[in-house]
């Protein structure tokens, strides 16, 4: 068996299960989002009176963080008092940040678990050696109710990075390419799971862009075999307490590919699908009105220093607008501690509470028509970040920050050296 | 579940994610007919308008990838939708539909024989597509045992409210 599918079985209390056949799994994390008031109604719908247990819930209260109409407001305010009658104590109100980030900060993923939130880049906490998965407000109701939900056991794609990363590239630019080269269908019902030597020059912020990314090629769940780099990062605040799967020897992938990053150049998703992927240097030069750096794709500290490092000292171009949303408030903090706010404030960057903002096109940086829009997170679909008119390339945060300076698309290596 | 369903069809193409579905802006909605009014607008602005009861919706690959929102489900079947016929669906688009009771066929190849507003005439069971308009076929791949289940109760709230022994009535 894979690693995900021992994780799968555990969950399902059973000695094995079997690629395609459904399995009916107890959830140990189940995450709901302020934009899906329906979980609550589909709760009520099915007769749920007690949440089954309010231990393993988590409410974040992040992609309308801070409500912005009176419907959003609305909304919160109902999530809240769910939360306060059923003794929902994780309750992320809007000071804490995106769910993703929250849950990596807080250290609440831990290998082995079956992780599910209503949202589609669950997928990240494969980072972690999770089974990490996202599903909408009715399957979330039912983990409410039930505790437990229902899955396909996937197939699995091996995806293997070997080579050397070049100055200036990310693994946001890797995961462009492999999403350029193997289609946003490719991993449609299948999970994806990252090997190779590349990984270990890869921190945890790295890995999990590269896990949430997945989500943009259809994959169920992403899986990183956790390593030193893991426990480093989950010790520094608790003891490791779940057993560690592994992957038996002779498992069979669905495929196996391997991408030698040696010489990759940094990459870039052009309007209108994240797999229409080429070089950056294709796009040179195009003026860009709004840079956005943030998200659960692209708002760590990691990628705040990266755009500090870019524009410390320098101012971007008055013509172009540079939006940075830290993705919680733990990489906020930490971010202002290293003097990276400082520094982006001081070349214009305007900043937005920890939250999803522009992202999703709800509010906090929406696009006009005809503008164009270079982003760190993880989407371009047609009107995406606002107007349905208006053009997003979804880069690196480097890519994105060397963009905001020079008002173009531009080569982030040349300030990297 | 049973029977044989018939409608018109709106065509699109390949990657219809969620977004064009049911935009962004509009996800603090929660009512089915709000919701309803939003259908497919950034792809086909006129679809909320020209939608009648039992029209169906024919796409290319990875219809609904993108965000779990469930108002992508709940957008089309409220608007009247009675199935969507696709080459593949996005897993999680997939769940919602299924979840509320909506068919989601996976018909290899039915984005090319389709054109807008061709009479589709769909036999749930059989998985058999046949457009009236032109005289083509298609057959959809077999829903698994677990998904029939769940058409068969009218979707999962009416499943689960029967397994935890509540009465439709109640």
């Amino acid at each position: 068996m894979h690693a995900l599918e021992k994780i799968l079985a555990r969950a399902a209390g059973r000695e094995e299960v079997i690629t395609g056949e459904i399995v009916n799994c107890a959830v140990d994390l189940a995450g709901i989002n302020d934009l899906y008031l329906q979980t609550l109604r589909s709760f009520a719908e099915m007769g749920g009176r007690k949440v089954h247990d309010p231990q393993k819930v988590v409410m974040f209260l992040d992609h309308f963080a801070p409500a912005s109409t009176i419907t959003q407001a609305d909304n919160q305010k109902q999530f809240r008092e769910f939360c306060w009658e059923q003794g929902i104590d994780l309750l992320m109100d809007i000071n804490e940040g995106v769910c993703h980030q929250i849950l990596a900060d807080k250290r609440l993923v831990r290998p082995g678990m079956l992780v599910v939130v209503t949202d589609s880049h669950t997928t990240t906490h494969g980072a972690f050696g999770a089974f990490g998965t996202g599903v909408g407000a009715t399957d979330l109701a039912i983990i409410l109710i039930t505790g437990q939900l229902w899955f396909r056991v996937p197939e699995v794609i091996r995806i293997h990075l070997e080579g050397t990363i070049g100055k200036g590239v990310f693994a946001k630019d890797i995961i462009l390419k492999v999403i350029g080269t193997l289609g946003a269908d490719y991993g449609v019902y299948r999970a994806v799971e990252f090997t190779g030597p590349v990984l270990d020059r890869l921190g945890v912020s790295e890995r999990m862009t590269l896990c949430n990314m997945t989500t943009e090629m259809g994959a169920k769940t992403a899986y990183i075999q956790p390593d030193p780099v893991t426990f480093e990062f989950l010790e520094d605040k608790l003891e490791l307490d779940s057993p560690v799967l592994t992957t038996d020897p002779g498992y069979r992938y669905a495929a196996v590919h391997t991408f030698d990053v040696t010489g990759l150049k940094p990459q870039v998703a052009a309007p209108h699908s994240v797999d229409n992927v080429s070089d950056i240097a294709e796009y040179l030069g195009r003026p860009i009105n709004q840079a956005f750096l943030g998200t659960c794709t692209g708002g760590r500290v990691e990628d705040l220093a990266v755009a500090a490092r870019i524009l410390k000292g320098r101012r971007i171009n008055p013509r172009t607008r540079f939006v940075v949303v830290p993705a919680s408030k733990g990489v906020f903090l930490e971010a202002m501690a290293k003097g990276y706010i400082q520094t982006l404030v001081e070349a214009g960057a305007t900043f937005v509470t920890p939250s999803c903002a522009a992202c999703l096109g709800t509010h906090q940086g929406i696009l006009a028509p005809g503008e164009t829009c270079i982003t760190a997170s993880s989407r371009n679909f047609p009107g995406r970040m606002g107007h349905a008119e208006a053009e997003i390339f979804v880069a690196s945060p480097a890519s994105v920050a060397a963009a905001a300076l020079e008002g173009k698309i531009a080569d982030p290596v040349q300030y990297l050296v | 579940m049973n029977g044989i369903i018939k409608g018109r069809a709106f065509v699109y193409g390949a990657n219809i994610d969620t977004d064009q579905i049911y935009p962004g802006g509009y996800l603090d909605l929660t009512d089915p007919e709000l919701v309803a009014r939003h259908a497919m607008e950034r792809v086909d602005p006129d679809f909320a308008k020209e939608v009648k009861p039992g029209d169906m919706i024919v796409a290319g690959a990875n219809f609904g990838c993108g965000s779990s929102r469930e108002h992508a489900a709940v957008t089309l079947k409220a608007s009247g939708i009675a199935a969507v016929l696709a080459e593949s669906f996005a897993r999680i688009f997939y769940r919602n539909a299924i979840n509320l009771g909506l068919p989601l066929l996976v018909c290899p190849g039915i984005a090319k024989l389709v054109k807008r507003g061709d009479m589709l005439s769909v036999d749930l069971t059989e998985g058999k597509v046949i457009d009236q308009t032109t005289g083509a076929s298609v057959t959809a791949q077999p829903l698994s045992a677990y998904v029939m289940a769940i058409l068969g109760n009218g979707g999962v709230k009416p499943m689960i409210r029967k397994q935890r022994g509540l009465l439709e009535e109640e």
